[in-house]
């Protein structure tokens, strides 16, 4: 190992002087994102003859070039199967692996073996909603009868929510005779954590939401939710994908009981998600996945599963993604999670102001001087949202158009798309102001302000 | 702005998205079919009919609501289809799904495709095929529905049916 330039299991972390310190509460220098951006070979290319600025990272984060190369320097060194095998680097592999869970474990204040690897987080909601269904069908034995749902328990989720986090729900209520109950949303797609509470009941069993949202930036109240999901003995489910990257994630002192997050989301590759839940919870749940890596004995009538994390990771696991997001958490980490999260709110403030004065646009979610995280989506009177996206791109400017992946919101709105702009550590004010600066002249452009073009 | 986005935004485009033709319901429409993009949420219904005695489509109308290039291409569509029978509709669908797949290539026949050709600058913005074929796909649903019910003769699967029944 030591003739290879870069120890995978100690990759290089941010430089310390590029930042004011992870403990910092200063906003990010105008000089630190300089820095930052650096690492982001991506953001210093033109794309259609202008300076790229990348507003898309709640879709997909880019990676810095230390999450690259720690991914490069575990294949290029000690690549190999996990958790068997008794060659030498086998058992690097598997260190490096179990490494990259404690690490992400830490990041969100949980045990190492409440950290559970799946696909993306789409993979690790479903892996909770089918174990729901599992032991409703009687499997898991005694220990899984607290998942068991009989006919007419609720299951609570937002109007506001994002497919991966309802569709699951959709299906687990089809299987049981759940019944699926909604938070309303407000014409602003904001939904009202009072409405919440009372929409959790004596019957409601399972309460899933996200952090924060991702077509409205709403930073959800969860402790309140928490507090009144447990009073019923419900068990609580959130979609972690819009805050783990964004902001500190403390899941232990949120006390949830289930969280899915993705790795691609945050400086991570693609193909790696995480499912963090409680000790007791994961080790009584039944596994969603079977087959090879996941058991202790099998004979041809049957077989007995491991504890949690590894019952719930069947078959060939993502390990170079985990060693290269385990060194996107310690970037992050280098940064300062709470530095990331102050950077963006101050860019959502200037977004959301800045699109708020632009005639004939109207941003979904809290107005202006009310916090959101990072991002918003708006609508631009008389011109579709694919025109719009397409008219930035022309300028440089990446947005995401559609529905975001959550089509009843958008019905509730009233529209079947709208244009989203999302931030991140490496985003400038000067790439909002491009981006607002854009968005002022595209009504101008369709014809859509009276005048033509 | 760019050339490169002029050449997606003809103005022909821009024209027919503000000021749709073919927009509306069509009583006494003998075919309906509805598309749509979910990756966009795009989506659209195509009606017609066509005459007995000439077997020329003698109505055409689209409802829907999207993008302008998925606007635009039904609001041309809704002028060069009317005349037509319905194997010269297939034959212009072809052409126009060509010049759609050509990435900005060649030079599409004008004679043929008339106003559509105003789309081939679309054909370079992959992400944008789709919207532009949209309500030419669904036209071609219809044609297809009406051939096959003159196949089976089926006297009644070519009468009227309800303009409302089909989502929007």
């Amino acid at each position: 190992m030591t003739q290879t330039p870069t120890d995978p299991r100690r990759p290089s972390s941010v430089d310390p002087s590029h930042t004011g310190g992870p403990e910092s509460r200063e906003p990010l220098s105008a000089d630190e994102i300089d820095r930052i951006r650096g690492d982001f070979a991506i953001l210093g290319q033109a794309v259609n003859d202008a300076p790229l600025a990348y507003l898309d990272s709640g879709a997909t984060a880019q990676r810095p070039a230390s999450v690259l190369d720690a991914e490069r320097a575990y294949l290029e060194t000690i690549n190999s199967a996990v958790h068997r095998g008794a060659h030498t680097l086998a058992g690097l592999a598997t260190e490096a692996f179990e490494d990259a869970r404690a690490t992400v474990a830490d990041f969100v204040g949980a045990d190492v073996d409440e950290i559970v690897w799946t696909a993306n987080a789409t993979d690790a909601l479903n892996l909770v909603a089918y174990g729901f269904a599992n032991a409703t069908r009687g499997r898991g034995g005694a220990p899984a009868r607290r998942f068991a749902l009989r006919p007419g328990d609720e299951i609570v989720l937002t109007e506001a929510e994002h497919h991966a986090n309802l569709v699951p729900w959709q299906e687990l209520a089809a299987t049981t005779g759940a019944v699926l109950r909604f938070v309303p949303v407000d014409d602003d797609g904001v939904w009202a954590t009072d409405d919440a509470l009372a929409v959790i009941g004596e019957r409601t069993r399972i309460v899933a939401f996200a952090h924060v949202s991702n077509v409205t930036g709403q930073i959800a109240e969860v402790g309140r939710l928490v507090g009144a999901a447990h009073a019923v003995g419900a068990l609580v489910v959130l979609d972690a994908c819009q805050s783990a990257p964004h902001r500190p994630l403390d899941l232990r002192g949120l006390g949830v009981d289930f969280a899915a997050f993705s790795g691609h989301k945050m400086l991570g590759p693609t193909g790696i998600g995480v499912l963090y839940g409680r000790a007791e919870l994961l080790d009584a749940l039944p596994p969603f996945k079977t087959g090879g890596s996941m058991i202790t004995t099998v004979t041809l009538e049957g077989a007995e599963y491991l504890p949690s994390p590894q019952r719930f990771e069947a078959g060939t696991q993502p390990v170079s993604q985990a060693v290269a997001l385990a060194e996107a958490v310690r970037y992050l980490e280098a940064v300062g999670l709470d530095r990331i999260r102050i950077h963006e709110e101050e860019l959502a403030e200037r977004l959301v102001a800045g699109l708020e004065g632009i005639p004939g646009v109207r941003v979904v979610g809290p107005p202006s001087g009310v916090a959101r995280s990072g991002l918003a989506s708006f609508v631009v009177d008389g011109v579709h949202a694919h025109d719009v996206g397409q008219y930035l791109d022309a300028e440089g400017i990446a947005v995401r158009v559609g529905h975001h992946c959550a089509q009843p919101l958008h019905r509730r709105l009233g529209v079947t798309a709208t244009t989203r702009a999302s931030t991140y550590l490496f985003t400038t004010d000067a790439e909002v102001d491009r981006l607002l600066d854009g968005v002022a002249r595209v009504r101008a452009y369709f014809g859509a302000d009276g005048a033509s073009r | 702005m760019s050339a490169s986005l002029d050449s997606l935004y003809q103005q022909v485009i821009l024209d027919h998205a503000k000021r749709r033709h073919g927009d509306g319901e069509l009583p006494g429409a003998q075919a309906e079919h509805f598309e749509r993009n979910p990756t966009c949420g795009d989506e659209i219904t195509v009606r017609l009919s066509v005459d007995e005695a000439s077997g020329r489509i003698d109505g055409f109308a689209w409802q829907g609501a999207g993008c302008s290039i998925s606007m635009a291409s039904a609001s041309v569509l809704s002028e060069l289809a009317p005349g037509r029978t319905l194997p010269e509709l297939r034959l212009l669908v072809d052409e126009y799904r060509s010049m759609m797949r050509s990435r900005g290539a060649g030079e599409p026949d004008d004679e043929v495709l008339g106003d559509a050709v105003a789309f081939h600058g679309v054909s370079k913005f992959v992400m944008r095929v789709k919207c532009g074929m949209l309500a030419w796909v669904a036209a071609e649903a219809c044609a297809a529905e009406l051939a096959v019910a003159d196949d089976g003769g089926a006297e009644e699967a070519r009468g009227p049916i309800d303009p409302g029944s089909a989502p929007v």
